[in-house]
């Protein structure tokens, strides 16, 4: 990849985790994305607020928990920040910040309807309404939808 | 009859159309995704429990874990292991798998 093309990516998380394929895929699709130095946000909206909540214990299903591997994205880009510049060290990363990859949004109205609170989530998250999340969307170079 | 749900409510309409056609007094076994039928505060929780006074309804327990989602099972829902569900599907004289 060239140097300094960076595309705004956002990963549309739909599907619950387990049940079938999606998340997991996503998730690897994003950690490719990132690696790439890529702008990426990630969507959690329907079942795919699920993905992201507390507590998993796949060890009865024999499958692999892949939960904790959300909390790692945020190290993953500090880790990286640090490296791009001391500014924005540690907790510095900003909302605004185009270096800031990882961004969690979720649709507050799919949170709602499944009883779950911003509380009962692994990570830390936006939470937006439908008409916000389109707005944000609208502005992306590539969507990807899992 | 064992009716088993593998899908969510909120994603499918297979829960819906196995409880507009079961017929009363069978049971109805949510694996998979579909444990979250089961669970309280979602939107599709009143069909659930409205279900309970005609069917006997069960969630899989290993697939609630691994959800995260087994402390919010709602009242009236019992959970099974995968032994529970071979003695279920043992115990009917007919299943069926609403994919």
């Amino acid at each position: 990849m060239s140097e300094g093309t960076i595309k705004k990516f956002m990963f549309v998380n739909r599907t619950a985790p387990y049940g079938t394929v999606y998340a997991l895929e996503s998730l690897e699709v994003v950690l490719i994305t990132a690696a790439f130095d890529q702008d990426v946000s990630l969507v959690f909206m329907d079942d795919g607020v699920f993905q992201l909540k507390k507590g998993q214990q796949t060890k009865g299903i024999e499958n692999k928990n892949f939960s904790p591997t959300y909390r790692a994205l945020d190290g993953y880009d500090v880790e990286k920040l640090y490296v791009e510049g001391e500014a924005l060290a540690a907790r510095g990363l900003t909302e605004e910040d185009r270096y800031d990859v990882e961004k969690l949004y979720v649709e507050g109205e799919a949170l709602a309807a499944r009883g779950l609170t911003e509380e009962d989530l692994l990570v830390d998250v936006t939470v937006m309404s439908r008409a916000e999340l389109g707005k944000l969307m609208d502005e992306m170079d590539v969507v990807l939808t899992f | 009859m064992l009716h088993i749900v593998n899908k969510s409510p909120l994603q499918r309409t297979t829960l819906e159309s196995c409880l507009r056609v079961a017929v009363p007094g069978g049971a109805i076994l949510l694996i998979e995704d579909a444990v979250y039928a089961a669970t309280r505060g979602n939107a599709a929780e009143a069909q659930l429990r409205d279900a309970l006074s005609r069917f006997k309804v069960y969630a899989l327990a290993p697939d609630l874990e691994a959800r995260g989602m087994h402390e919010r099972v709602m009242e009236g829902v019992a959970t099974v292991d995968y032994g529970g569900f071979v003695d279920l599907v043992a115990e009917h004289k007919n299943c069926q798998s609403w994919l």
